[in-house]
């Protein structure tokens, strides 16, 4: 049972942690809250589910489909909301993302109608038991895409010029740009990668829960840039840690503590890590500088 | 006269203003960005709501207790959180009012998810305009002062003003219970206006409905709160004939008002001088001008919160 809901947990950090590392970079070169992001990921299951249901496409086309489609969405979004801000302080292209993320869900929400959609049967579903534990194949499949996704990611940022131009970005983005680095193009870019992640989350959330709905990238944002901020928002294994950390905690709360409390309880425990360790578990620490 | 339609639209105005005009000495004057404020007007809101119920206590002392408690819930959350800075103390407090949310689903006095109703109707005009005009004469008062001048200079720079021998932890976590202390009031107000209130009536997008009125309008001047809490009440009603597309509208509005208006409406700096002039004799119309003054003397706060 324990072990169970473990793998449980771990499945739904996984897609947290996705949906987090969008937060995170967007967070991390622009210091923009993207509130929109959550609205992204309901986005990209909506694709899937439109691509599988209507078109009545397989689930792995429909999957790269949905987070190519989705990361265009997201490259308009920025062009639109969040660049001509980019000079007017924090507070003014984070309502502008509020404005974006009730655009988008109420937008959805006159389309599709506000009640929840199952999707059709896309993974053949089987169980695999090993003694107590039993895992199907779609926590399985979640699982192993996250972290080919996560790797990718790393590779991206890491190892090619690109990511170097990113990591020069989030690093200081007036010096990167004096470099000769195309800052414009590289956040365009991030809101891209993030929005893609987003929209890879959206889909596995969708067919692991069955359901997609309107408003489900209200709560499911929320947690993910708890996730962020839990790991130390920035910070890219910070984000994956944060958000299998808040996976597990959520779900082994609810299952050992009162469920209805779940949410509370999540926010309670970020409340005291931030106490303890203001800057996140991973975060680097920022110094004030005068 | 007016119909009741025209009140109704006046009375919410003047309870979202105060809530705002709260929220406003926190992220538009200090500079702390909060996320949690709909959390502040959920505990006034039952405070008074749970004493008129259970001690039928009268209205006035209700709605003095519903700002003292959430004051008091204020400080308890500024202690610990306001040593965070920037978007860390923004999640902090959005944890704040989602706690508070589930906490009341799932306690029994405050009725559950269920909600409290059958609260008596004694919020009206004239109690929520004298409300309004005694927190617009706290604020200018507190913007004009001593205190409010450190404020502000802990909004530009806290570095610096801690340097200059303010102490900023204080100082905030008074900012911190005042603006809750009138987003108490507010949901006080509230709770007696409608007799019915449910937790979820002060999620998250109360909080975000607030912070939009006072980004809206342009942080820290106190006309601009009033004006973004105008227009951000009276937009959702004159968008009704819409309908579906209302709520796609308002969200399409509020960006392109950011894109168009970045600094808020009355945040820029022709705009000030045309408000300035047109509010000249108003009482108020002064207080601007010293706000505005007072903003460019510090450094012309382009940025807001830096």
């Amino acid at each position: 049972m324990f072990l169970t809901q473990l793998v449980h947990g771990l499945t739904l950090g996984a897609c947290y942690a996705l949906i987090a590392l969008g937060y995170s970079m967007v967070y991390g070169i622009i210091g923009l809250i993207n509130f929109a992001h959550g609205d992204i990921y309901m986005l990209g299951s909506f694709f899937a589910l439109y691509l599988t249901s209507v078109v009545k496409m397989k689930i792995a086309p429909a999957f790269l489909i949905a987070m190519g489609l989705t990361s265009l969405v997201g490259l308009v979004i920025e062009r639109v909301a969040y660049k001509p801000l980019r000079r007017s302080g924090r507070l003014s292209p984070l309502i502008s993302a509020i404005g974006v993320s009730i655009f988008l869900s109420t937008l959805l929400n006159m389309y599709m109608g506000p009640q929840t959609r199952g999707f059709p049967d896309v993974i053949t579903e089987l169980q695999v038991k090993l003694g107590e534990i039993v895992i199907t194949t779609t926590q399985l499949y979640i699982v192993a895409m996250s972290i080919a996704l996560m790797l990718l990611l790393r590779h991206i940022v890491m190892r090619t010029r690109v990511g170097q131009a990113m990591r020069a970005c989030s690093w200081d983005r007036e010096v990167a740009s004096l470099m000769g680095i195309n800052v414009d193009q590289i956040i365009a870019l991030t809101f891209a990668i993030g929005s893609a992640l987003a929209a890879a989350a959206g889909v596995m959330m969708g067919v692991y829960f069955n359901a997609w709905w309107p408003l489900m990238g209200f709560s499911a944002g929320i947690k993910a840039f708890t996730a962020a901020v839990l790991g130390g928002i920035g910070s890219i294994p910070g984000a994956m840690l944060g958000g299998v950390v808040l996976g597990l905690v959520e779900i082994l709360g609810s299952a050992y503590l009162q469920s209805s409390y779940r949410d509370a309880i999540s926010f309670t425990i970020l409340i005291i890590v931030l106490l303890v360790r203001p800057s996140g578990l991973l975060g680097r620490k920022i110094e004030q500088k005068v | 006269m007016i119909d009741a339609y025209t009140i109704q639209i006046l009375v919410v105005f003047g309870i979202n203003a105060i809530m705002a005009l709260g929220l406003n000495l926190i992220t538009g004057v200090t500079g702390q960005l909060s996320l949690g404020h709909a959390g502040f007007m959920s505990v006034g809101a039952y405070t008074a709501a749970i004493m008129t119920l259970r001690l039928h206590t009268p209205y006035v002392l209700n709605l003095l207790a519903a700002g003292v408690v959430a004051g008091l819930s204020g400080v308890v959350l500024g202690f610990p959180t306001l040593r965070l800075y920037g978007d860390y103390l923004a999640i902090a407090t959005l944890g704040f009012g989602e706690i508070v949310r589930v906490l009341f689903l799932n306690l029994e006095i405050t009725g559950g998810g269920l909600g409290l109703s059958a609260i008596p109707s004694k919020t009206n005009l004239a109690v929520v305009y004298a409300c309004l005009g005694i927190t617009l004469y706290v604020m200018s008062k507190i913007q004009k002062s001593r205190v409010g001048r450190a404020l502000m200079a802990i909004r530009e720079d806290e570095v610096a003003a801690i340097a200059m021998g303010v102490n900023s932890t204080s100082l905030k976590v008074q900012a911190f219970a005042v603006g809750a202390f009138f987003a108490g009031i507010s949901g006080g107000l509230y709770a007696h206006y409608l007799t019915y209130i449910n937790p979820n009536d002060f999620g998250f997008m109360k909080s975000i409905d607030s912070l939009s009125m006072v980004v809206l309008g342009g942080m820290g001047s106190l006309p601009g709160v009033l004006l973004g809490a105008a227009v951000l009440t009276y937009a959702p009603e004159k968008l009704r004939f819409l309908q579906n597309y209302r709520m796609i509208c308002y969200g399409a509005f509020l960006v392109f008002m950011m894109v168009f208006r970045p600094n808020g409406l009355l945040g820029g700096t022709d705009l000030r001088q045309l408000v300035k002039a047109s509010f000249k004799g108003l009482n108020w119309g002064a207080m601007a001008k010293q706000g505005a003054r007072t903003r460019e003397g510090i450094g012309g706060s382009k940025d807001g919160i830096a």
